[in-house]
């Protein structure tokens, strides 16, 4: 495990991946979650010598591995956890915080993990937390989870039953407590700060950075805010070699990667992939195609419902990770895919969207806040067609005014998706709006 | 101290500026909602965005970024005026345009930025939020629609009044500021958070439709609701002082007011005394001034010497010293101002002064509090408390247990305790670097009291090199100036009733108890129909504190001067004016003839009163019986109904009612 393989020869790989490869070998849920059939499946197994590795060598393990976080932004993992004090000089302790605040519309993945895999989450946050010099993981989980939630608690107690958690964790010296919190149901909680917020009992609402969680987070001390799927793949990686996990994936976009495909397929699924597979390879081997063929694919939200659309001709051979689909003005976010074919009223879709933003803005600060309802209320107007085109630029100028000027990125989600709809699908607006004016588009053409 | 530009201009700032706070020592205007110099930063309100590189592509909260090294801060780009119109347009789109009658028109943050960081036109064309409106008591009105969410109020009660009781709910565009469940805010300082709203969501009560800014002239004053000496500006329209509004000092109030010194001003207008008054079998009937000169003057003639004067809580120095001129004229000896009873020893001024001066208790590490409901005593010293406490340090407390906003340690109410401080508190002091205590009310009320929190100071070594830390808390504005004068007479007023004066000047003296007095010939020199008039033989009626300028010392020793706002009602006349008329009707003429002559006589008798700022009174504790004993008390039984103008004020009544007697108002007129 110590010595360093060669990296990965080129061409890179990246899929179909094989069932030898997956490090979410449950997430179909074909086994049982609890802690006998986890062990049976290579969790928990003698995580005193993953812990033996050592703190900092662990991190370096994980910048090794090249794992990006796997909750939207694709911040490489293992320097986040290197940002965490070495040592404590005020006395203060240091804490994990795990993002079950699964929220994003199109995103299922940490449920997934939640209900078919909790100890590899379990397991993860004791790695992750050992390797960071935190005294406890708080496990935020969203609070419409309510199954995956009683799940999760219940695998919590079977791993302090085991020994796993608690004093001399597995055994390894090592003080490591988890704490599962339930959240109440807001979007803004999955952003780290207002989840931390939320922990500490307050409203929901992001703070202000600096000072970044690493420096002061969660009751004021230093906090690393990581999504479940980061800390989840953490045991494995170090199971099998970060060279393993590097050897998967185009450079920069390494590993494998739960895909979560909704919408127009003919078997939408969660599915573990190797980042950077084809999204047409993606839909072909493991969601039967697009409904009704692939003539009929109208566009794909690729990573959740915060980025922009792509269409249809752009995202047939697109690479599915950060960077290919950043190429594209969209990104891989938490590779939700929302498929939608022909038959979906685009700037409906989009519409709803933008209620939700509306709907899930904490207040707090004024562009999101004004701007979000404001946002809604053209795309539905822009929906029906009772609007003027000039409202489409007027549009398109207040989601720049909103976007980059906020608090949190909810400002930026919420004008990413309407401006993908404005750069791609212009004309649909304006027929809808010439439409809805009768006899106004002939008289224009006449002259 | 780093250095960095802005707009091109090199500049080096203090180590910790922010951003903001570098542009604005560069002279750059950075206009802002949600940040206030005296709240925590909330960073919501976007309006300070600037460009800053090094960084991210998009503009920076200023009010919330740390200055540092090599920040190159543009605040003129297109970038900036781009961000701020959008952030402005925002702001608008659901603000209603009701400015026609909004009360904070002239005076609104929202107008003012809008005419200069705005667009000038609006492309919203969706219907406006509407927010239905809330209550927080008889001092703040709401229009929540106007609220722009910055939540200045919101900090301001958590951090500053320390009430966690105003707060903002649900989310997104239906966000609302509320007071929770409706109630009141239960808060000596509310009112603040009227200056405080940058829009007109909060705005005053009692001052609603009452004037725009521009039509009222701005006076600076001394406010005399409590012994802080809060730095006012009184605007008054006409004869009428329609607001009071606090000025900055931050020696003094910081930026703040109690709500009682905002508020009482509409009790200046009401119950007043505009006529002289003499009784005439048993009855008070309206008199001209020369028959209620002449009433005084037959009554001196038999006092032969025999006279006194009591001063009320609420006088400038000014009126004092001339009112003891006077006395002394007639061969009078007895001064007293503590109305109430109390004879603590003033041997030495510096023993019932507030030493460690108001912005000094901030920096104390350990605070003792005897015998004193700083909440109610002096609002704005139980601020500062909160301000020390948020920086370590730690408050004992000795009285009966009372809600003070923070956390102190109640150790009983024994004064006994003063004799046998718990270990842990002994302890506390001794690793203390500037211990302090604040002697309040009760203790001053109390035998022995005194002497055995001087000897405290002197075991817990309060006061040493560059640190005193021994306080004592008055809470009525006259009192240090009339220490000042020698208003005091050993036994307090107790002594000065047993020497049956014949002639007794009560000057603005309402909670003196005159039976007591009752064979004496009173002549009440004051404002309200309040108890002394009521006492009265003659009443000469004269000023407020807003109806002259006055000299006015504060409980630690600040001298400080306020001017005249509006003139008096009626034949009313400025007090020192009707001392000097009087003394010619009674052969005792007074040496000036003009108020500034009064005032360079007064100088002249008592320097300290001709320097504006601290006097300082050379430390000397007096030995002084020890041995107190029972329980102790709080002299303010009413925060909002401590003297005559606040008596007479609808607005103070109607506090006190619903905030401290818990009685609820129907809003609506059925």
């Amino acid at each position: 495990m110590a010595d360093t393989a060669a990296p990965p020869a080129p061409p890179p790989f990246v899929g179909p991946l094989a069932d030898k490869d997956r490090i979410f070998t449950n997430v179909h849920g074909f086994q049982d979650w609890g802690i006998d059939a986890a062990m049976k499946r290579g969790d928990w197994d003698n995580t005193k010598k993953l812990l033996e590795i050592g703190q900092d060598a662990i991190i370096e393990k994980i910048k090794a591995s090249g794992l990006r976080g796997r909750g939207g932004a694709g911040f490489p993992t293992g320097m986040k956890w290197s940002f965490m004090p070495k040592e404590s000089k005020d006395g203060r302790p240091s804490f994990l915080v795990i993002n079950a605040d699964e929220s994003e519309p199109g995103s299922c993945k940490d449920r997934e993990i939640i209900r078919h895999d909790p100890h590899k989450l379990i397991e993860g946050a004791l790695v992750a937390g050992f390797a960071m010099r935190a005294r406890a993981a708080y496990i935020y989980i969203r609070g419409e989870f309510i199954y995956e939630a009683k799940v999760l608690f219940a695998a919590v107690e079977q791993a302090y039953e085991k020994g796993f958690l608690g004093k001399n964790a597995c055994g390894s010296g090592y003080d490591f407590d988890v704490f599962v919190h339930r959240g109440a149901g807001a979007y803004i909680c999955g952003e780290e700060t207002a989840q931390i917020e939320s922990i500490e009992g307050k409203k929901g609402q992001p703070r202000l950075k600096p000072p970044f969680p690493a420096g002061a987070g969660l009751y004021g001390c230093p906090t690393t805010v990581n999504n479940v799927e980061s800390i989840a793949v953490g045991p494995t990686i170090l199971r099998r070699g970060p060279e393993w996990f590097a050897g998967i994936g185009r450079p920069g976009n390494l590993g494998t990667k739960l895909f979560q495909i909704s919408g127009h397929v003919n078997k939408p699924c969660v599915v573990e992939e190797a980042m950077g597979i084809p999204f047409k390879e993606l839909i072909d081997r493991h969601c039967g195609g697009i409904r009704g063929g692939w003539d009929n694919l109208l566009a794909v939200i690729p990573g959740g419902s915060s980025v922009p659309l792509v269409p249809a001709r752009e995202i047939m051979d697109a690479p599915m990770d950060f960077d290919g689909l950043k190429a594209l003005g969209s990104g891989l976010g938490t590779a939700a895919v929302i498929v939608m074919d022909k038959s979906t009223d685009i700037v409906r879709a989009i519409s709803r969207l933008s209620y939700f933003y509306k709907h899930e803005s904490c207040g707090q600060c004024t562009p999101c806040r004004e701007g979000t309802g404001w946002m809604w209320r053209v795309m539905e107007r822009l929906r029906t067609g009772e609007a003027d085109l000039s409202e489409i630029d007027i549009l398109q100028e207040v989601t720049k005014q909103v976007e980059g000027h906020t608090i949190c990125a909810l400002g930026d989600a919420a004008a990413w998706p309407i401006q993908g709809l404005i750069r791609h699908f212009r004309p649909e607006i304006e027929r809808r709006i010439n439409e809805n004016k009768g006899a106004a588009p002939m008289m224009e053409a006449a002259e | 101290m780093p250095k960095l530009t802005v707009d091109g201009v090199e500049l080096e700032v203090p180590a910790g500026a922010t951003v903001l706070q570098a542009c604005e020592l560069a002279g750059k205007e950075i206009p802002r909602f949600c940040y206030h110099e005296r709240l925590s930063i909330a960073g919501n309100c976007r309006m300070c965005l600037v460009e800053v590189k090094p960084g991210p592509p998009k503009p920076q909260a200023s009010c919330a970024l740390p200055a540092a090294e090599g920040q190159e801060i543009r605040t003129d780009s297109q970038m900036v005026k781009k961000a701020r119109e959008g952030v402005m347009e925002f702001l608008l789109i659901n603000h209603p345009l009701d400015c026609p009658i909004c009360d904070q028109g002239g005076e609104c943050d929202l107008q003012d930025q809008s005419m200069a960081y705005g667009k000038g036109g609006s492309r919203f064309l969706e219907n406006k939020r509407a927010v239905t409106e809330k209550y927080m008591g008889p001092i703040v009105k709401t229009v929540m629609t106007r609220c722009i969410q910055c939540t200045r109020c919101v900090r301001f009660a958590e951090e500053v009044a320390g009430v966690p009781e105003i707060g903002a709910i649900y989310r997104g565009e239906n966000m609302q500021i509320t007071t929770y469940l409706e109630h009141a805010a239960k808060s000596e300082l509310s009112g603040n958070v009227v200056d405080l709203c940058p829009v007109g969501a909060l705005t005053s009560k009692p001052y609603a439709f009452e004037a725009r800014p521009w039509e009222l002239k701005k006076t600076n004053a001394i406010d005399v609701m409590d012994a802080l000496g809060t730095n006012i500006r009184l605007d008054s329209r006409g004869r009428q002082v329609l607001r009071a509004l606090p000025r900055i000092n931050d020696d003094v109030n910081e930026e703040w007011a109690s709500d009682k010194t905002r508020h009482a001003v509409d009790g200046l207008i009401r119950k007043r005394l505009d006529k002289p008054y003499v009784r005439k079998g048993g009855k008070l009937v309206e008199a001209s001034w020369g028959e209620a000169f002449a009433a005084v003057a037959d009554a001196a003639k038999g006092a032969k010497g025999s006279v006194a004067a009591v001063a009320g809580d609420l006088l400038d120095c000014e009126t004092m010293f001339a009112a003891k001129l006077l006395v002394e004229k007639l061969g009078g000896s007895l001064f007293e101002g503590r109305q109430t009873g109390l004879a603590y020893d003033v041997s030495s001024l510096s023993a019932v002064n507030f030493n460690t001066t108001l912005p000094g208790i901030e920096t104390a590490d350990v605070i003792l509090l005897v015998g004193t409901n700083l909440r109610w005593e002096a609002p704005l010293v139980n601020t500062r408390i909160r301000k020390a406490i948020k920086k370590g340090a730690k408050v004992f407390a000795i009285g009966p247990e009372t809600d003070l906003t923070y956390k102190a340690e109640w150790l009983g109410n024994d004064a006994k305790l003063l004799t046998k401080l718990p270990k842990a508190v002994v302890d506390a002091f001794a690793g203390a670097a500037r211990p302090a205590m604040i002697v309040g009310g009760g203790v001053l009320a109390k035998d022995g009291a005194h002497g055995a929190t001087l000897a405290l100071a002197k075991t817990l070594n309060l006061v040493r090199d560059g640190w005193n830390g021994y306080n004592v808390l008055h809470f009525a504005a006259a009192r240090m100036g009339g220490l000042m004068l020698g208003y005091a007479t050993t036994g307090g007023i107790k002594a000065v009733a047993a020497a049956k004066p014949k002639l007794l000047f009560s000057l603005g003296a309402d909670e003196v108890d005159y039976s007591a007095f009752d064979k004496s010939f009173t002549v009440y020199i004051g404002h309200h129909g309040d108890k002394g008039a009521h006492a009265a033989d003659v009443i000469l009626p004269g000023a407020t504190y807003a109806e002259k300028a006055g000299t006015y010392v504060n409980l630690e020793g600040r001298v400080q001067r306020g001017d005249k706002a509006v003139f008096a009602p009626g034949d009313a006349r400025e007090d020192w004016s009707i001392l000097r008329a009087l003394s010619d009707v009674l052969g005792a003429k007074l040496p000036f003839d003009t108020f500034e002559a009064l005032r360079a006589e007064m100088e002249k008798a008592v320097p300290a009163l001709g320097q504006l700022g601290l006097a300082s009174y050379p430390w000397a504790a007096p030995k002084l019986d020890a041995k107190p004993e029972g329980a102790f008390g709080y002299p303010i039984k009413d925060f909002y109904l401590t003297n005559a103008i606040c008596r007479a004020s609808p607005t103070m009544q109607q506090c006190s009612a619903e905030l401290v007697h818990g009685e609820t108002f129907a809003e609506a007129a059925e």
